[in-house]
């Protein structure tokens, strides 16, 4: 029969961008199967804290639910994740009261939402697309081998979540530093037989000033990624792009 | 008389188009309208990445025939139909079938890391409905690397300036302005009622304005939340379409929801496991002991009962979607055969779909990112254990009704205004919010290609609409915005004012557990009738909810009272459909009603929103003339049937679904590999 557990949830909750942050304390009743975002339901379904006290609802950002929309990230436990993968029994398999903030590398919106347009900036910046001609028939695209598939597939995976942005300590106030999100989809844009042919404009977005030798080699990001894709070594390559077309590049013009 | 610029108005405005939402269908509709010229504003509720289209898996259906099975988009079209039960005009999914294989080229040149075959080709793989190899992926989460190809190409275009006809760059225009978080209100309508803006709400700053555009196009999802737990993003509450159909948009076919029969529960939400498992070989199983105590990789292969396979030969565990979960309920919830449970002592509602039987190479190149979401979420592994699994809801075959303008070989007349067109001038509809492709039942990895097809005619149905305009939205008097505004202004403060008792997700619960458990895959009327009654009961408590929250600052909850309206709204269309249709047809099922009825029944229901005191209701029409540019047209529910006959479907027969895979299936080996 059904448990009568409760699960204690520590929320750092913030009214606005301007507002005092405070933390609250809730307690949910334990559901089989339950994750982070449905303790997070049950608060709206009746928004009273440990001390009786009836507070707003918190405010949280989500969609899919399935860790393939990268929205409901946030701090949970004090590491970077998806709250929607957080799984209750693995958290806190004894009853350890979880806790709850929003990302600290973007600006506050409230409670657990934060605002991260600079990521979707950052790919403007370096024209993470392909110069398409325009969607008109054309015949098919050019041949792939499986192997180039199985390399680029992994990194076309990232959700734009902010994982690795949070985790790295080169992105700060005091930083440009694009972050590692971008530069991996440089790579991936840089392997595709038609995006290669632009690879230069995108190399040349990354060269100086919060490119990508601000990476300060911590490998953080490879460590919080959700979807596992290797950011390191997409640093390193696109590293190595932008030298050759640093030292060489010149030559070709 | 038409505009001189199609670009920029008399009084130096530039003339853009509004889309609404940022999935497949809208970027699509958003990319063809800036090649025409048209530039955009382009509003979603979330950030377009993280739309619904993510969360799609196996793949994109395109009959490209590179296995060599006789494959066509003649096939492609007739076994849509047939999967449908014959309800979809024909007409739009031959476009569609013709149009697949362009489509997944383009993808590909978009950059959409399909997987490959050894030549270095796409690969295809099958899906339910049909026995060919027909569907291309991108490993399994096929939909986000499809968004994400679209989502690039739009966001080039906000780096593209606007030029007017000359070539002339218009200084702080680019093509396409995106409105990010940002909720679609209403439609602005001028004095005629043709469509000239709408109104929206910045759901951070909680700022309600109002934005002019020539036309607008919704490509807003499906309604999934209405029924609580389903395999959608929690963004699906139909709002936006909703908001439409209040505003006097006609909806059709509203009580076809399909059921997906593989999901895992969740608290949460219920989490789709891909078709793409059964169509690489995954099957479905329980063990044919009821009390089967031993854990389902340690039940012998003689003692499992295949039931897909051995009631449907043909098909076997590719049936269509609608009766596979009728199966499956049937062993579950009438047999009592679902998986036993020792700990409660009960057969739960949750059969075998098993994957252990294939190579492990396969599975992790074709299959990783679904079984991921298994690994993840049911805490076991689907490598080595079969997956528990059962039906959830899954997609809306229904939605606003949109015109089609028929072309002489049987497709459609691309850039005809007419296509995607809702009978509200002005408003067009593309994706899972439109009717116009599934007919009863959708077949999987159709809905991809539906929404990107639907953004392609859309996007050039819009710009000939545009250029054919004789007055610009933006020389609309502004009190017509004003008046808008001031009026869903009104709407939002009086729900701050709320001060009842009721809990507007509670309500919500109450409806979603009535509407999941009697209006889905089995369907009575005297069910209905009290499923009908609960919706009164619900909208009777809506005027009853307390909001606690009036702060300014992303106010979740009263956006919620908004949407929990719209969705009681919505509830009303899909359970009154139901209870009147008194036939079975796809994934509409009536026992008292068993079999197709295409006397009476053969026909789109066509719905209109009507009000009764506090209470919604529905009003059905059998036909409607809708304005366009200065023309009158005319609709009916008549099915336009003049491609394939209908004729009763029958999946127990391999190739029952067309002529050609009939004949491929009698001389090789395409059928039946993963059955």
């Amino acid at each position: 029969m059904a448990e009568k557990r409760t699960i204690r949830l520590k929320i750092l909750r913030q009214d606005g961008p301007n507002d005092a942050g405070r933390w609250e304390e809730f307690d949910v009743a334990w559901q089989p199967q339950m994750n982070v975002i449905s303790a997070l339901m049950e608060i709206q379904k009746n928004p009273v804290t440990v001390d009786g006290k009836t507070v707003t609802p918190v405010a949280w950002e989500s969609s899919c639910l399935e860790e393939v929309c990268g929205a409901c990230t946030m701090v949970i436990n004090g590491r970077v994740r998806q709250s929607c993968s957080a799984m209750i029994d693995q958290l806190s398999p004894n009853g350890e009261p979880i806790t709850l903030a929003p990302m600290t590398k973007f600006p506050h919106v409230r409670d657990l939402i934060v605002d991260r347009s600079r990521m979707f900036d950052d790919l403007k910046k370096v024209k993470a697309w392909i110069n398409l001609d325009g969607s008109h028939e054309l015949g098919p695209g050019p041949r792939q081998s499986p192997e180039n598939q199985e390399e680029t597939y992994p990194l076309s995976r990232c959700m734009t979540c902010g994982c690795c942005l949070e985790a790295c300590p080169q992105v700060n106030d005091r930083s440009k530093f694009i972050g590692p999100s971008a530069i991996s989809q440089v790579r991936l844009f840089n392997l595709h037989p038609s995006g290669k042919m632009h690879a230069v404009d995108r190399l040349e977005a990354l060269m100086g000033e919060g490119g990508v030798q601000d990476c300060g080699k911590a490998q953080n990001c490879v460590e919080v990624c959700p979807k596992e894709i290797p950011l390191v070594d997409s640093i390193a390559v696109v590293s190595g792009q932008t030298s050759k077309h640093l030292l060489f590049g010149w030559l070709l013009k | 008389m038409a505009q001189k610029s199609s670009i920029v108005t008399e009084s130096g405005k530039v003339r853009r188009v509004i889309v609404v939402g940022g999935g497949l269908a809208g970027l699509m509709t958003v990319i063809k309208l800036c090649e025409a010229g048209v530039p955009v504003d382009l509003f979603s509720l979330v950030p377009v990445k993280r739309s619904h289209s993510v969360c799609a898996q196996g793949g994109i259906n395109a009959s490209v025939n590179t296995k060599g099975e006789g494959d066509s988009p003649q096939v492609h079209m007739e076994e849509t139909v047939y999967g449908g039960d014959f309800l979809a005009n024909q007409p739009p999914v031959n476009g569609m079938a013709h149009a697949a294989p362009g489509i997944v080229y383009l993808l590909d040149r978009m950059g959409v890391t399909f997987n490959r075959t050894p030549e270095g080709l796409l690969d295809f793989r099958r899906f339910g409905g049909t026995l060919f190899h027909r569907t291309a992926f991108a490993g399994a989460t096929t939909g986000q690397q499809l968004l994400y190809a679209l989502d690039e190409q739009v966001r080039r275009y906000e780096t593209v300036d606007v030029e007017n006809e000359k070539g002339v760059v218009i200084r702080g225009e680019k093509m396409v302005r995106k409105f990010e978080f940002w909720d679609f209100l209403n439609v602005v309508r001028d004095e005629n009622g043709r469509t000239v803006g709408i109104v929206a709400q910045d759901t951070k700053t909680m700022k309600i304005e109002a934005f002019v555009g020539e036309a607008v196009c919704l490509a807003t999802g499906g309604p999934g939340i209405v029924f609580g737990k389903s395999t959608n993003s929690v963004i699906n509450t139909g709002t936006a379409a909703s908001a439409a159909y209040q505003a006097g948009a006609c909806y059709a076919n509203g009580e076809f929801i399909q059921v997906h029969p593989t999901s895992i529960p969740g608290a949460d939400k219920l989490r789709l496991i891909s078709e793409s498992v059964r169509g690489e070989g995954g099957r479905v199983w329980v063990p044919k002991d009821p009390k089967e105590k031993r854990r389902g990789r340690d039940v012998p292969e003689k003692e499992r009962e295949y039931f897909l396979e051995d009631k449907y030969p043909g098909y076997g565990n590719l049936v269509p979607r609608d009766i596979a979960s009728r199966e499956l309920f049937l062993k579950c919830f009438h047999e009592n055969k679902g998986i036993f449970n020792t700990k409660s002592g009960k057969n739960e509602l949750e059969v075998y779909l098993d994957v252990t039987h294939l190579p492990q190479e396969l599975l992790h190149k074709k299959l990783a990112g679904v079984l991921e979401i298994y690994e993840k979420f049911a805490n076991e592994d689907p490598y080595n254990n079969p997956m528990r699994i059962f039906p959830g809801v899954h997609y809306s075959m229904g939605g606003l009704w949109v015109d089609f303008d028929k072309s002489a070989d049987g497709k459609l007349t691309v850039g005809s205004p007419r296509n995607q067109a809702t009978n509200i001038e002005g408003l067009y509809a593309a994706g899972e919010c439109e009717y116009a492709y599934h007919g009863a039942n959708r077949l999987g990895a159709n809905s991809l290609l539906s929404c990107i097809y639907g953004g392609m005619v859309a996007g050039p149905a819009i710009a000939s609409y545009v250029n054919n305009l004789s007055r610009s939205s933006f020389d609309v008097n502004s009190t017509v915005f004003e008046t808008a505004k001031k009026a869903e202004q009104a709407k939002y403060d009086g729900i701050l004012k709320m001060s009842g008792t009721e809990n507007a997700y509670r309500i919500h619960e109450d409806l979603a557990k009535t509407m999941l458990r009697d209006c889905t895959i089995e369907r009575h009327n005297s069910v209905l009738e009290k499923v009908l009654a609960k919706i009164d009961e619900c909208e009777e408590r809506w005027h009853n909810i307390g909001v606690t929250d009036t702060g300014p600052h992303a106010n979740q909850g009263a956006q919620f009272v908004r949407h929990l309206k719209n969705m009681l709204v919505i509830a009303r269309v899909i359970a009154q459909g139901a209870k009147n249709r008194d036939e079975s047809r796809g994934a509409h099922f009536k026992p008292d009603f068993k079999n197709r009825d295409d006397e009476n029944w053969l026909r789109t229901t066509m719905a209109f929103y009507g009000e009764a005191g506090k209470k919604s209701e529905v009003k059905y029409v059998r036909s409607l003339d809708y304005p366009l540019l200065g023309m009158t047209i005319h609709a009916t529910d008549t099915v336009d049937i003049s491609l394939v006959k209908p004729r009763p479907r029958k999946y127990e027969q391999a190739g029952a679904a067309s002529a050609e895979a009939k004949a491929a299936k009698s001389d090789d080996k395409t059928a039946g590999k993963a059955g």
